[in-house]
């Protein structure tokens, strides 16, 4: 725990001091606040609700997100520094959680400072801040499912762009995973059985019934055994590839 | 004490490191010599734990590296090629970090920092971040990084790569000021290094040891007396 809490540190401070940190919350303030009042008519519908907010945060995070976690590896591999962490006294699952929490917490902070939108909604009106809350944490968790795939895909190569785009198509299809786009592939050639299963997969499904304020264990135990099983992942490739 | 038994290493069909054996005990400073691609630094990643062996097994300060790797690696202060580090950090914070993975207690820590930031002369850029030092700052900041815990083993890749040669001199006179409770393996291609710090020297070439000597022992194998023949003609393979 306490090499975690180390790491952590460490990691979540190295946001603050390049310009990664202020570029992202920047953009994400920006996108999140136009995508809400232009393509989302906050004003217009006239309804008292954080929905046209939190609609587009799936798309959001499918380019934000990956974009955070494609340094995550793929950097300390191409630098060298993966050498100086792995022949320091902390095992490899405690380094990949360690990363893992600190960019989360970044993306934390950035969720966080759009506490304005909330702010103009009370003002506006009586909205359920229930609601509010519940998709907040749905929206975390989603990013935090986004991440855990960045992080993973970020160990397999050196190469932050590759890292990238391979982590935004995985991302897409997990997105889309409950729509005909996906399952129509799928229907061809597998039994329904496992169409299914991969339906069941979709991130939008898994949060949009979150986003209305309905909190269901299942959401949140998919969302959780999703991200153990990417960083149980996480720690084999950079165990196998640390060293090529 | 560093006990290395019957260590290879294959990647694929190339074979980086063959079938090594060696030991090396406190107070020795063991000099890892070699063309490009011997061998060293696949043998001592292996010894740090970075690079698992394909076979034979290794020992540091009693602990298998590939059983207890946490417990080996706590008695290991480590150099690796090129001395990577975190830019964006100031070498006081990456001191600090190194310190608190190290588990040091805040007493210790600030003693051992003030020390080693003496030894490395790296006052003045303690504050700046380590990506616009130069070379010479980048590796003194890896060394001193690597003898922040004060470990019983020291393994050096390259340790003086990169300084000029008033550098190399500090380093050196420091490397032999810890030596003597210490086991050193450092590895170079300076042989003028292992003449002035080294207590024994391995040459090594496509994987294997062809000389485990002294100094002396191996300027004594040539008949000009001199350690540069001596490599030339033991790594082109006239003689063994």
């Amino acid at each position: 725990m306490k090499n975690i809490s180390t790491l952590f540190k460490r990691e979540l401070s190295s946001y603050f001091a390049t310009p990664v940190a202020y570029v992202f919350i920047v953009i994400f303030l920006i996108m999140s606040g136009a995508l809400t009042f232009y393509l989302g008519n906050f004003y217009e519908r006239g309804q008292a609700d954080l929905v046209p907010f939190f609609q587009f945060h799936p798309w959001l995070y499918l380019f934000l997100v990956p974009a955070i976690a494609m340094r995550l590896w793929a950097e300390e591999r191409k630098s060298g520094s993966i050498e100086l962490l792995m022949t320091l006294p902390i095992s490899v699952t405690e380094s990949v959680i360690g990363k893992y929490l600190a960019a989360w917490a970044f993306i934390g902070i950035a969720l966080l400072l759009t506490f304005p939108i909330w702010i103009t909604v009370n003002y506006l009106g009586n909205p359920d801040n229930g609601v509010i809350l519940a998709a907040y944490i749905g929206s975390y968790l989603m990013a935090g499912g986004f991440l855990a795939i960045g992080s993973c895909i970020s160990a397999i190569t050196k190469n932050q762009v590759i890292a990238f785009i391979i982590t935004v198509v995985i991302c897409f299809l997990f997105l889309l995973a409950g729509t005909s786009l996906v399952l129509n592939f799928f229907k061809v050639w597998i039994p329904q059985n496992i169409v299914d299963a991969v339906s069941s997969l979709s991130f939008l499904t898994h949060f949009s019934s979150i986003a209305k304020g309905v909190i269901d264990l299942r959401d949140i135990i998919y969302f959780v055994s999703l991200i153990v099983f990417w960083l149980y992942a996480n720690t084999l490739i950079v165990e196998m590839k640390k060293a090529d | 004490m560093i006990k290395i038994e019957n260590l290879s290493k294959t990647f694929g069909h190339l074979v980086a490191v063959k079938d090594i054996s060696f030991t090396v005990n406190a107070g020795e400073v063991l000099g890892f010599l070699g063309p490009n691609g011997a061998g060293k630094s696949t043998t001592m990643k292996m010894i740090t734990g970075f690079l698992a062996p394909t076979s034979g097994e290794i020992y540091v300060s009693d602990h298998n590296v590939s059983e207890k790797p946490i417990d080996a690696k706590k008695c290991i202060g480590y150099l690796p090629e090129g001395a990577p580090s975190y830019g964006e950090m100031t070498p006081a914070q990456f001191l600090d970090f190194i310190a608190e993975i190290r588990k040091l207690s805040e007493d210790v820590k600030q003693e051992r920092k003030k020390v080693v930031i003496e030894q490395l002369h790296l006052e003045k850029v303690l504050n700046q971040s380590i990506e616009t030092l130069s070379k010479g700052f980048k590796r003194r900041v890896g060394l001193a990084q690597a003898i922040l815990h004060d470990p019983e083993v020291l393994i050096l890749d390259e340790p003086t790569d990169g300084l000029d040669p008033n550098q190399q001199h500090e380093v050196r006179e420091l490397i032999k000021s810890i030596a003597p409770d210490k086991v050193i393996i450092i590895s170079t291609h300076i042989l003028g290094e292992v003449d002035a710090i080294c207590s024994r020297a391995i040459i090594i070439a496509d994987g294997k040891i062809l000389v485990d000597d002294t100094p002396d022992g191996l300027r004594n194998k040539s008949s000009s007396n001199s350690l540069n023949d001596v490599f030339r003609e033991i790594t082109s393979g006239r003689l063994s």
